[in-house]
C-alpha cells in the first residue's frame, strides 16, 4: 500500500446521500479479473444525467470526492474501492459511511473524512473554486479561506496508512506466531490436515 | 476451579487464536478456504505483485461455480464447449490458470466433483466440525450446517487468508436461535429458516454468530443443516452453527478429504467435546414453536419478507415502522402485488430448483416426490433444476430422480450457481415471477427486473404443478 498522509486538491462536490455501490460500480463491472481499469465503470448511472460534476471540466482529475450521508451503503464489493482509485480519487469527505465500505476503502489506501453535514456544506461551496488540503498527520481538513475542520480517525488505521503498512505486511511479522501455532496444532490435531482426495 | 462453561462457537473461536492484540482484536486461523472465480482474481494478483506466496495450499480448494452455464460443458467427441460470454470465460480462466500457479488442489469443470462451492466442500469431506472455513462469499455460513465457524469475506481478506492462513477479527456476540417441537407435514428446513428470518428480521443477527438449537434442528439431516445455516447471512449473522453429533459424524464419514482411520478416532473424541456446554450462556436467545412454522414464501424483495402461504399480501400502512412502510410499498410495486391478494392467487411463469440453500440430493428428492407423475402447468416457461455439483447429479439419476423432473416437463442441467443470481446465462426475463429455492429476492438477483418468492423444493415443485404459489400439502397423499 502506498503510504498516505495527505491530500489536495480539486474536490467533485457530489453532495448525494445515500451512494450505494451500485451507484459506485455497477454489478456487470464485477466480472472483471483486475483491481484496476474500473474506473471506466465508476458512477456509471450519475455520468449518464448531463452537466454532472464527473464530466465538468472544472473538476477533471479531482483527487477528493464530496458526498453525503451512508456513502458506501449496499453490497460488499470491494470493487467500489478499486473503482474510485482508478478514477483518480484518495479521499472521499462525507457524514457517514458504511462499515463494510470504510473497511474496503481503508484496506485500500483510499481515505473516508466523517465531518459533519455544516462542514459538507461549506466544502461543498469551497470546492466550486477552490482546492481542498486533507491533512492526515493533524487530522485536519483545511481551505485557502482559513476554514479548518478536525476529523476523528482510529489511530491504528491512521498508522498503517501513514506508514503503507497493509495488513498482510502486518501479519506476516507475526509469522513466527502462526508457525508456533501451526507446529502445536499438527501435533495435537494432525487429522485437520486434509487428505487429497 | 471448574473451567468457564463455555458455548460452541466460544469453543472453536478460542481455538483458534494466533495472538491477541491489545485491542482486544485476535488473529485468527483458518483451517479451510474455499475459492471460487469471482472473488479471487484480484487477490491473486495481489500476491503476484507484492511477491508473495500462498502460505497453506494445503489448506485451499479451488472450484468455479457463479459465472458457469448450466448447459452442457462438452461437445460429442469430450472437448470443451467455449464459454459465450467473454469476460465470465476470462474469470474462469484466471482461476484455472491462479489455482496451479500458486499449488492449489483446483476442480475442474468438467469433473464430477464440480460444483457450488458450499455444496462441494462439505460432500468433499473438506468442511469439518469444529474448523474455521472462509470463502469470498457471504453464503460461506452454509459449513456451519456441520458445526464449523464459517463466513463470508472480501477479496483483500482472500488475499489475506492465502497470504497468511489467518484473519484479524473481534469475537462477535452470541445467538441462540431455539426451535422446539415437530414439523407439521410439508415443512422443511427452508421453511424453518424463512420463518426465522421473517421473526429475527434481515437484521437481526448483525454482529452475532448465531447457534441453531431444539429438537427441530436435532432432527434434521446434514442437508437441511446446511439450508438453515447457508441463510444466517439473510438474517444478518455473521455465521450460523449447529452443534456436530451423530448424524454429522455419520454423514462425514468415508468422504474422500474426511479423516481416516486412527485420524477418525482423534476427530470424533474432539468434535464430541464441541457442542455447547451446560450452564453457557448466549448473549442473546430466540425462541421458536414449530408449530408456528408452515410451508413458507416470501412476498417482497428482502428475506425477511416472509408469509405462510396461507396467507395474504401484506398492506405497507399496516407497517408500524415509517421506513419499513416506505420499503414495502417500493417492494410490492417491484413485485406488481396488490395488498390483499391471497399468496394462492399468484402467478409464476419460471421455476429454479437449486442454489447452495437447496440443490442436495435431499432437496431433489422432495421436488421429485411432488412432481412424480404430474406435469408442469402450461403457463410455466422456463423450470430448471440444478443439482449442487456432479456427485449430486449422479446420485440423482442413479435414483431416477432426473426423470421424473424431465418427464414432468422440467430441465435437468449442469450443477453451478445458475439462476441465483445475474452472472451467468440463467435469468429470469423482467418483470416475470420465479418461484425460486435460492436464498435472495433481491431487486434484480435473478436479472434485470426479475420478480423472485423464495421457497422450498417441495413448494418449487408444487408451483411448477399448478403455475401458482401452492401449499405443497394440498398435492400430498
Ligand atoms: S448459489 Fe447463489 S448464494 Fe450460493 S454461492 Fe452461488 S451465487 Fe452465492
Amino acid at each position: 500500500m502506498q503510504p498516505i498522509s495527505s491530500v489536495k486538491g480539486k474536490a467533485y462536490p457530489l453532495g448525494l446521500k445515500n451512494v450505494d455501490t451500485d451507484i459506485i460500480i455497477p454489478a456487470a463491472w464485477l466480472k472483471t479479473i483486475s483491481r484496476s481499469g474500473l474506473g471506466k465503470g465508476a458512477f456509471q448511472t450519475l455520468r449518464g444525467v448531463a452537466g454532472n460534476v464527473f464530466d465538468d471540466p472544472a473538476y477533471a482529475g479531482a483527487p477528493i470526492l464530496i458526498a453525503g450521508d451512508n456513502f458506501g451503503c449496499g453490497s460488499s464489493r470491494e470493487h467500489a474501492a478499486w473503482a474510485m482509485a482508478d478514477l483518480g480519487i484518495s479521499a472521499v469527505i462525507a457524514p457517514s459511511f458504511s462499515d463494510i465500505f470504510s473497511g474496503n476503502a481503508f484496506k485500500n489506501g483510499l481515505l473516508a473524512i466523517v465531518l459533519p453535514q455544516d462542514a459538507i456544506d461549506r466544502l461543498m461551496e469551497v470546492a466550486k473554486t477552490d482546492d481542498i488540503h486533507i491533512d492526515l498527520e493533524t487530522q485536519t481538513v483545511t481551505t485557502p479561506f482559513q476554514d479548518r475542520f478536525a476529523f476523528e480517525i482510529d489511530p491504528f488505521r491512521k498508522h498503517c496508512l501513514i506508514n503503507g503498512v497493509d495488513e498482510i505486511g502486518l501479519t506476516l511479522k507475526s509469522s513466527d506466531a502462526i508457525s508456533a501455532y501451526e507446529n502445536k496444532i499438527s501435533a495435537s490435531q494432525p487429522w485437520l490436515s486434509p487428505n487429497q482426495a | 476451579m471448574m473451567p468457564k462453561a463455555q458455548t460452541l462457537y466460544e469453543k472453536i473461536w478460542n481455538a483458534h487464536i494466533v495472538e491477541q492484540r491489545d485491542d482486544g482484536t485476535c488473529l485468527i486461523f483458518i483451517d479451510r478456504h474455499l475459492v471460487h472465480e469471482v472473488t479471487s482474481p484480484q487477490a491473486f494478483e495481489g500476491l503476484r505483485v507484492a511477491g508473495r506466496r500462498v502460505r497453506r495450499p494445503d489448506l485451499t480448494l479451488a472450484v468455479p461455480d457463479h459465472n458457469l452455464p448450466t448447459t452442457a460443458r462438452l461437445d460429442a467427441n469430450g472437448n470443451h464447449i467455449p464459454i459465450a460470454d467473454p469476460e465470465s470465460a476470462q474469470q474462469l480462466e484466471a482461476l484455472e490458470r491462479n489455482a496451479p500457479e500458486f499449488g492449489i488442489a483446483y476442480i475442474d469443470a468438467t469433473d464430477v466433483k464440480q460444483g457450488i462451492v458450499h455444496v462441494v466442500g462439505p460432500e468433499q469431506g473438506f468442511s469439518l466440525p469444529g474448523t474455521t472455513i472462509v470463502c469470498g462469499d457471504s453464503h460461506t455460513a452454509c459449513h456451519g450446517g456441520l458445526g464449523a465457524l464459517a463466513f463470508g469475506i472480501g477479496t483483500s481478506e482472500v488475499e489475506h487468508v492465502l497470504a497468511t492462513q489467518t484473519l484479524q477479527l473481534s469475537q462477535s456476540k452470541s445467538m441462540e436461535v431455539r426451535v422446539e417441537g415437530e414439523l407439521g407435514p410439508g415443512v422443511s428446513a427452508k421453511d424453518v429458516v424463512l420463518h426465522i428470518t421473517g421473526v429475527l428480521g434481515a437484521s437481526g443477527g448483525t454482529g452475532h454468530v448465531i447457534e441453531y438449537t431444539g429438537s427441530v434442528i436435532r432432527a434434521l439431516s446434514i442437508e437441511g443443516r446446511l439450508t438453515i445455516s447457508n441463510m444466517a447471512i439473510e438474517h444478518g449473522a455473521r455465521a450460523g452453527l449447529v452443534a456436530p453429533d451423530d448424524v454429522t459424524f455419520a454423514y462425514l464419514q468415508g468422504r474422500p478429504m474426511a479423516p481416516k482411520g486412527d485420524d477418525w478416532d482423534a476427530a470424533l473424541a474432539y468434535w464430541r467435546a464441541l457442542a455447547t456446554d451446560a450452564g453457557a450462556t448466549y448473549d442473546k436467545v430466540v425462541t421458536i414453536n414449530a408449530a408456528d412454522i408452515a410451508p413458507s414464501v416470501t412476498w417482497g424483495t428482502s428475506p425477511e419478507d416472509v408469509l405462510p402461504i396461507t396467507g395474504v399480501v401484506p398492506d405497507p400502512s399496516t407497517f408500524a415502522d415509517p421506513s419499513k412502510q416506505e420499503a414495502a410499498k417500493k417492494s410490492l410495486e417491484y413485485m406488481g402485488l396488490t395488498p390483499g391478494t391471497p399468496m394462492t392467487d399468484i402467478s409464476v411463469e419460471n421455476i429454479f430448483i437449486g442454489s447452495c440453500t437447496n440443490s442436495r440430493i435431499e432437496d431433489l428428492r422432495a421436488a421429485a416426490a411432488v412432481l412424480k407423475g404430474r406435469k408442469k402447468a402450461d403457463n410455466i416457461k422456463w423450470a430448471i433444476v440444478v443439482p449442487g455439483s456432479g456427485l449430486v447429479k449422479q446420485m440423482a439419476e442413479a435414483e431416477g430422480l432426473d426423470r421424473i423432473f424431465t418427464d414432468a416437463g422440467l430441465e435437468w442441467r449442469e450443477p453451478g450457481c445458475s439462476a441465483c443470481l445475474g452472472m451467468n446465462p440463467d435469468k429470469v426475463p423482467a418483470g416475470e415471477r420465479c418461484a425460486s429455492t435460492s436464498n435472495r429476492n433481491f431487486v434484480g438477483r435473478q436479472g434485470p427486473g426479475a420478480r423472485t418468492h423464495l421457497v422450498s423444493p417441495a413448494m418449487a415443485a408444487a408451483a411448477a404443478v399448478t403455475g401458482k404459489l401452492t401449499d405443497v400439502r394440498n398435492l400430498m397423499d
